[in-house]
This record gives structure tokens, sequence and C-alpha cells, in this order.
């Protein structure tokens, strides 16, 4: 049983008045594939590093398991990690790199010697077990630095962006295999990408973070499901969520030259918080093309990408006055019959495809 | 287009030959002036007209007492060149990794003490060397090297050891190593072309010094080499020994120059390491 929890924990760069991390608060289960995410500089690989011991906290407690291991050193903590630059020793052969953490922790040689052994065979790095990191091409070294970390067989795997030297095609392939290979051994996971196709694919829950503050952690599906704010609606999703402000009339927003009405409980909270206007989201593949004259959203078409399978249609929302109007749109249309560039086209939010958020907080304003 | 091509080549061939040519001219003309008969000695012909070795013999007669100065030689040199390699790696790496206020001031003052002129601070270094008793001391030569060197070294190798990525120790950290461990075995076999290259310069420096050498010793047998060299005395007071001066150079050169030519390869690496990745 090996569960990871972060209780507050704080860190303040010395002459920075923001902390790096705020206050984080997470509970990690056992064998579970955790993924922090976020924009560069929100403090998730700050979050990785206190976790390793590579970083001082300045508040709050980490444990992994029972234990507190909040100012114990990297070594005795009993963890494995990934770097983004794979950080292998260049001096070293593929098998000696794998076994270091053995060889320091003085176990015999035939036992070193077999664990890498299995570990290479579970990567396909036997025929390279004799060859320097140099010799190697980027997505062996990756391998072998998963290696590293395997033949530990350690509480916890901790994993900073460690895709992001691979290209595109690689990163896939990589990205699944690292997700299934975890399955299998089931040892708790935290890893840290500002990838967010990545952190959906991979992740049993994803945990957003944005200037050192915990937005949201919740499975996937619940992310893009329910973001609990305006960020992390931006934030997840490809692409991103349609976000405008648009300006209340009596039970709507006047948008894209429509009326739409809006849940009575969203109406009271707005009206609570004596906002005249509220964040309207909805994502493109949340919106369906209506015959012309029909209600909905008027857009003018500027540009139209088309990638076989989807295309998505770029443009502005079209309105009669000033106020809620010129907003850019995206909206998922049917790559059979895509619109042209300059088109008018009218849209329609397919029912429940509307989120609304406090134009004061950004926080998701509930419905029902 | 071939022939601007062919000429450029020719060109830069010459350039190269006659940068070499000047590099080292004198020392073809130390070489070939010591295999002269002493009589021989202001010949100006490229070759010696007859070859002679007696130069050779003068030089390590035992009355002259050179051997005994190589020997100093190589004890100081060699003890200035072990001792600031030491201090300057553990500087160093304490100057590439810490993260300490005007750490760029310690740094420039560092590289600032090497450029006091030797000659302005020999006559206090003897006043107080005098005082310690340490005139005909190996100490006496040694102390004062280091402390010319080790700038160099010390700037050598934190940006040796600045180019390494910190990933490196930190990912021997969490495989169970101390900061220590760590050190020893990562960054250390890591940083030996670096170390290496530092070594050469800090031994090349100690072993050509002269200023404080001829100052702090009297007696023939605590001389350096290139103090020796100086004493060198003719058949009368008033002949130079060119000849045997010429040879003892040679003797004094070619140590370090087989030195470098047999670690070349390793010299190269740790001044160019971190031109590219």
């Amino acid at each position: 049983m090996t569960t990871v929890s972060f209780e507050k924990v704080t860190r303040r760069y010395p002459g920075n008045d923001r902390p790096a991390v705020d206050a984080l608060h997470l509970d990690i289960a056992d064998g579970e594939f955790l993924v922090l995410v976020g924009p560069s500089g929100c403090g998730k690989s700050t979050s990785l590093r206190m976790l390793a011991g590579l970083e001082d906290v300045d508040d709050g407690v980490i444990r992994i398991g029972d234990r507190d291991v909040t100012h114990l050193p990297p070594k005795d903590r009993d963890i494995a990690m990934v770097f983004q630059n794979y950080a292998l020793y260049p001096h070293m052969s593929v098998g000696d790199n794998m076994g270091f953490a053995l060889k320091v922790a003085g176990a015999p040689k035939d036992e070193i010697r077999r664990r890498v052994q299995e570990a290479a065979k579970i990567l396909d790095l036997e025929p390279y077990l004799e060859r320097k990191p140099k010799a190697l091409s980027g997505g062996q070294r990756q391998r072998v630095a998963m290696g590293r970390a395997i033949v530990r067989e350690p509480q916890v795997f901790l994993m900073d962006e460690p895709l992001s030297n691979l290209d595109a095609k690689l990163r896939t392939q990589t990205r699944t295999q690292i997700a299934a290979l975890q399955r299998r051994l089931g040892t708790t996971t935290v890893y840290v990408t500002h990838d967010q196709v990545e952190a959906m694919t991979m992740g049993d829950r994803v945990a957003v973070l944005k200037d050192g503050l915990l937005q949201q952690c919740a499975a996937p599906r619940a992310l893009y499901d329910e973001p609990a704010n305006v960020f992390v609606a931006g934030f997840i999703g490809s692409p991103t969520m349609n976000l405008t402000e648009a300006r209340i009339e009596g039970d709507g927003v006047r948008l894209g030259g429509t009326h739409l009405p809006l849940p009575r409980s969203v109406i009271a909270a707005v009206a609570d918080e004596a906002s005249g206007t509220v964040t309207v989201g909805f994502r493109p593949e949340a919106l369906e093309r209506v015959a012309p004259g029909e209600p909905g959203l008027g857009m003018s078409v500027t540009m139209v990408e088309e990638l076989g399978s989807e295309a998505y249609a770029y443009g502005t929302l079209q309105g009669e006055n000033a106020t809620a109007t010129g907003a850019d749109v995206v909206a998922r249309v049917n790559p059979r019959t895509p619109p042209a560039k300059g088109q008018q086209i009218t849209l329609r939010i397919r029912p429940g495809g509307a989120y609304f958020f406090s134009a004061r907080t950004g926080e998701r304003l509930s419905v029902g | 287009m071939t022939l601007s091509l062919n000429w450029r080549k020719w060109l830069l061939y010459a350039g190269v030959a006659a940068v070499v040519a000047y590099c080292l001219a004198p020392f073809y003309w130390m070489l070939v002036s010591s295999l002269r008969r002493t009589s021989d000695i202001f010949e100006n012909s490229p070759l010696p007209t007859h070859l002679s070795f007696e130069n050779y013999l003068a030089v390590l007669d035992p009355s002259q007492a050179f051997t005994r100065a190589l020997l100093n030689s190589i004890v100081v040199a060699g003890i200035t060149t072990v001792l600031a390699l030491i201090l300057a790696t553990f500087t160093a790496y304490a100057m590439a990794r810490l993260e300490f206020r005007l750490k760029r001031l310690v740094l420039t003052l560092i590289i600032a003490t090497s450029m006091f002129p030797v000659v302005s601070i020999v006559v206090p270094l003897l006043k107080m060397f005098v005082g310690f008793g340490w005139i005909n001391t190996y100490q006496a030569m040694i102390v004062p090297s280091m402390s010319f060197t080790l700038p160099l070294a010390v700037w050598n190798l934190t940006a040796f050891f600045r180019q390494m990525p910190q990933e490196l120790e930190q990912a021997a950290m969490v495989d169970g190593c101390t900061r220590g461990q760590a050190f020893r075995r990562i960054i250390i076999p890591l940083a030996a072309p670096g170390m290496f290259t530092t070594a050469i310069i800090t031994f090349i420096a100690a072993w050509n010094e002269f200023l404080i050498a001829l100052t702090m010793t009297n007696k023939p047998e605590m001389q350096t080499a290139p103090v020796a060299i100086s004493k060198f005395s003719g058949a009368s007071q008033f002949e130079t020994p060119f000849g045997s001066q010429m040879a003892a150079g040679v003797l004094v050169t070619v140590p370090l120059v087989i030195m470098v030519l047999l670690f070349q390869r390793r010299i190269v690496a740790g001044l160019t390491a971190g031109a590219a990745k």
C-alpha cells in the first residue's frame, strides 16, 4: 500500500511574493496514475520535485504511505524519478545506468544483473545493455530512463515531462506504453506534463494547476464534462472551449444575434454577486449547424481546418450591437460538407452543451 | 570556381604553415643550438655543421647539479598541481552549484588575484618567508605557485561543472546517493577531461615559474630547473654558456611536450567540452 499525500504543501522561492506552490492538497491512492498538468510556471514541476526531495518544503506535510517524508533526503524516500532530459549517466553503460541504484544500495551482483535483465526485456533494451547512452536514439534513451526507474521497484514513480524530447509520433506510442506499463506494475505514479492530451489519455486522475494553485483534480472525463472554473474549461479539450462574456438580458443572455436563455440557478447566482454579465462557454463539438433563418448563433467563417475525420470552422460571432459581439468561435462541422471561407452559418448549442461561469471569480455556476 | 577554391586552400595552408613556423622557430633554434659544439655556437646554419652532444653531457655533469634541479621542479610543480586541483575542484563545484549572495563578486575577486604582477609582491613575500624560516624550502615555492594557478583552475573548472546538467546529481540522489556520493561517483568521472586540462595548465605554469623560485632559494640543491639554467657557469667568467643553456632548455621542455602529445585528445575534449551538446 503506497499512497502519497500532499497536505497544504507550500513552496516559496526567496524574492518572490507569490508562492510557487500554494497550499497544495492532494491525496493519491495506491497504484493510481496521477497527472499534474498546467501551463509553464504553474508549480507542477516544483510539486513533483518536493515529493522527490529535490526542493525544500516551506509549509505543510508530504507523506508516502504513512511516512512523513517532508524533510527526508531523496535517497531515503524510496522513489524513482524520470527526468525530462533523462539525466542518464554518460560514463556508464545502459546496464550500469539501470543497475546504479541497486549497486548504491549494495545489492548482490547477480541480483542486479537479473533485475536489469528483466527490466531490459520489458523495455526491449536487451541488445543495448553494453552501449553507452550517447550511442542510443532519443526513444531508446527514454526507455533507459524508464528502465532505471522500474529496476528499483520503488514505492512511487515520479515522471517529469518524460516525453517532451520525443518527436510527435514516438510520443504518442510511448505515451501508451508508459500507461500500460504503469498499469501492469501497479506502482503509484505522479506524472508531470504541460500537454493536456497526455494528461487526459494517461491519468487515472488529473490535477490541473495554475499559478501554484490547484484548480481541480478529477478523472479526465469529469474534468472535461464538469470543469470547476473558466481556466480548467479552457485548458482541457482541443480545440479549446469557446468562452465569451455576455450581458444578461431578462432571463438569458444576448449571444451571436440570438437570445440564449439561462437556467434559473445561474440567474440567481449572477444576481447574488450583483454582476450584469456572465461567461458563457461551449465546446466546438457542442455546436451543430442549423438551416439559415432558424434561431441560433450567427457566425461568419474566416477559416476552415479539415483534418479528415473531422473539420473545424473558425470565425466570429455576429451581433447587432456593440456588446458581446465579435467573439472568436470554433465549431466542429461535418467534414463531408464543410462551410466555405467567408460564409455565414447558423449554429445551435446542443442541449446541455453550455457552461456558465461567474464573470467575477471564474467559478462555474452550478446548474440545477 | 575550382581554381578559386584551390587558391583558397593553398592560402589556408600557407597561413597555417606561417603560424606554425613562427611558433616553433625559437624551439627549433634552441634544439639546433644545443647540438652544436661550443666553438660553433654562433653559427647561422640551419643544421649543426658538427653534430655534438657535448652540451648535454655538460648539463648532466654532476657539477652542475641539474638533475637535482629537475627533481626539485618535479616535486614543486607536482605538489602544486595536485593541491591546486583538489582545492579548485571543491571550490569550483561550490561555485557552480551553490546559490549565495555576491557570488559574482567572489568569482571576480578570485580572478583578480591572478592579475597582480608577481614582481610587485615578490619582495613582501620574501620578507614574510624569511620570517617564517621558509627560505630554501619547497613550500616557499609551492604556496605562491598555488596562489597564482588556483584562480585559473577555479574558473576553468567552474565553467566545466556549470555545463553539467544538475539533473545528473539529482538523479543520483534519487537513486540513493548522498550529495557527496553523487559528486564522487557521477560528477568526478564526468569532470575528468576538464580536471585533466586544468592539471596540465597548472603543471606547466608551476614548471615554468622562475621569479619566485629564484627569490626564495639560494642553495643550489633547492633550485628548480629554470633557476638552475640561469645560473649555469661557463668555462670562464666572461663566457655565457649558451650551449648548455639550450640543452637544458630542451631537457626541460621535452617532458611537457611529451605529456601534452600523449594526452592531447583528452585536453582538447576538456577545452571544448560544453561547446556543443
